[in-house]
């Protein structure tokens, strides 16, 4: 019964699948988002919690509060001003999918070897190298994905809502639409929910990972309190501000040291163009300091123990 | 194939030196017993088996260097590192989910069936489940693994003596069979004594006593002695020497049992018994 040869021919339930999946890594990652999401409900829960409150407000304010003058729709209105809603919805489930996955990242290696679980998850043939990825993927890819999905939603709703309060009302529900760019927004928000969130704050999520897998006690502290106190005693000591540019360059997003070629349309403040994006050095050093970062987290995680 | 294989194994933490060179072999389908004080070095050694941490000298389970090829070996080998590893957050019904989805080797039914001789209910939340409870569900995520090492590090520490009970009962008689090895520590040893086949003792980072629960029998004995009988049972040189309800008890190793049964009441020591006589005696360093 028990040979060396990893395919279980006398098991009764599900012996096929089990051959055929063995030798795939996927099925383990798969699992290891899951339990990722078992585990921190907070990841979705939070931007719904947001998106349940912009809705409120906006269902609020289209029938009676301070949004009740643009809905008025006059053809010499700017669309910016109409579409503005639609922008907030988009920075607020943006804004809180950053938060959310700031403290994800600074909590998530962390937490295993606090409360001991970590043992449990190494008693398992899932290998370190995909636990890492897998908590990397959901900063890096799922929550920008969701936040994505969950504006479109949300954004389509206040257009249909729009809608049924400017017909109600008399208006020209064909002016309302040619002011509101849908589909424009959705691409602007994919691309830079892309650009920025997935790769230019990619060594941000993997510098919090790294000190997530590192740090024996306070690991917030630790992930936030070196870089501010390099950048003060550079300040001090050298009088430059190299750091702290460094830091704001990364927070700021590319935009913040590459002139922003200006799309006229509503989400330009979004977009950088490809071209400069994509030339830029500080995306690839990023980028490589984000992959050392995990790499770093995955030997880390190999030799830690419980704390 | 030997399931285990140590040869001057050895780790230390800075100064402190937990594995001073343990030589150990373990066959395929033992049940061994890995016992000693606190900080003896047990739950090292277990580590390093287990690829969980790194070491000098040379090691093999299963034919691996646990360290090298962890992931390898982590298909044949599972362990129950120490009761309350298990994520309080987790539902019962998720843990088997995931156990089932990363495991190539996982029978789902069978946990499942395990579990359902339980009061666990599939919903419940890990941290509402008792002490107990987590043991149980434990041992059936396990169980249901079709590995050929299980490996245990306290698996029973702060249970009651009824869980403790159903545990060893569970895992001898739902789980062991002749291809399966199973290495155990305790310092419930009483508990384990007629469920193990072979005992190790280890003391300060060094294997004491290495023995089959046959050679065990053979080898060392106890002896009932009255105070006429005791000054020719003592030249027999006992291992050691204690008092018991105003008799005096000896151990003796490799005494002709004829010769002891001459002098008073032979028969073989418990394995608690053997531990204090054997470790308690060594005398103590400095350092632990």
């Amino acid at each position: 019964m028990n040979t060396t040869s990893n395919t279980m021919p006398d098991s009764p339930a599900g012996s096929h699948d089990v051959a055929a999946t063995t030798a795939t890594p996927t099925r383990p990652f798969f699992w290891s988002l899951q339990r990722e999401l078992w585990e921190n409900r907070s990841l979705y829960i939070a931007p719904l919690a947001v998106v349940a409150l912009l809705l409120f407000g906006f269902v609020l304010s289209a029938t009676v509060g301070i949004w009740q003058r643009p809905l008025h729709i006059d053809p010499t209105q700017t669309p910016e001003k109409l579409a503005d809603p639609y922008g907030f919805a988009a920075l607020f489930v943006m804004g809180v999918a950053f938060i959310v996955g700031i403290f994800y990242s600074i909590d998530c290696l962390y937490g295993e070897r606090r409360d001991r679980s970590i043992l449990f998850w190494k008693s398992l043939p899932v290998s370190d190298l995909i636990t890492v990825l897998s908590k990397a993927a959901i900063p890096m890819v799922l929550l920008p994905l969701f936040s994505y999905l969950l504006t479109v939603a949300v954004q389509c709703f206040m257009l249909l809502y729009s809608t049924l309060v400017v017909a109600a009302s008399g208006q020209s529900v064909a002016m309302l639409w040619s002011k509101v760019h849908l589909f424009r927004m959705s691409s602007d928000l994919l691309y830079h929910l892309i650009t920025v969130h997935m790769l230019w704050y990619a060594p941000i999520y993997g510098w919090l990972l790294l000190v997530s897998a590192w740090a024996r006690r306070a690991p917030f502290l630790w992930a936030f309190l070196p870089p501010l106190g390099i950048g003060v005693f550079e300040r001090f000591t050298f009088h430059t501000t190299h750091v702290s540019a460094l830091l704001h360059y990364r927070l700021g997003g590319p935009e913040s040291a590459a002139p922003v070629k200006g799309h006229e349309a509503m989400g330009s403040a979004f977009s950088i163009d490809p071209g400069v994006f994509f030339s830029a050095p500080g995306l690839w050093v990023g980028l490589v300091f984000a992959a050392l970062c995990l790499a770093a987290a995955v030997r880390l995680r190999r030799y830690r123990e419980p704390i | 194939m030997a399931c285990i294989e140590a040869h001057g194994l050895r780790k230390s933490f800075g100064k402190n030196l937990a594995l001073d060179g343990i030589d150990l072999r373990v066959d395929d389908g033992r049940i061994v017993g890995l016992i000693g004080p606190n900080g003896a070095g047990k739950t090292t050694a277990l580590n390093a088996m287990l690829g969980l941490t790194p070491f000098q000298g040379d090691l093999r389970v299963l034919g691996r260097n646990p360290w090298n090829e962890r992931d390898l070996l982590m298909r044949d080998v599972c362990f129950i590192a120490d009761v309350a590893v298990l994520p309080r957050w987790i539902r019962v019904c998720n843990a088997i989910d995931y156990v089932a989805g990363v495991h190539p080797r996982f029978d789902r039914s069978k946990a499942e069936r395990f579990l359902s001789k339980t009061s666990i209910r599939p919903a419940s939340k890990v941290r509402e489940l008792s002490k107990g409870m987590v043991a149980q569900l434990h041992l059936a995520l396990v169980m249901a693994i079709d590995a050929r090492l299980l490996v245990l590090d306290e698996p029973t520490l702060g249970l009651d003596i009824l869980y403790r009970k159903q545990f060893y009962d569970s895992l001898l008689n739902d789980y062991f069979d002749r291809n399966r090895t199973i290495v155990v520590t305790t310092h419930q040893v009483e508990e384990v004594q007629d469920v193990l086949t072979d005992i190790v003792f280890i003391d300060r980072g060094r294997i004491v006593l290495s023995a089959s629960m046959e050679e065990v029998e053979s080898r060392f004995a106890e002896l009932m002695v009255s105070p006429s009988n005791l000054e020719p049972a003592r030249a027999l040189k006992p291992v050691q020497e204690r008092q018991a309800l105003g008799r005096t008890i000896l151990l003796f190793d490799r005494v002709d049992r004829a010769r002891l049964s001459a002098l008073g009441d032979a028969r073989t020591p418990s394995i608690a018994d053997l531990f204090v006589a054997i470790v308690g005696n060594r005398p103590q360093g400095s350092v632990q």
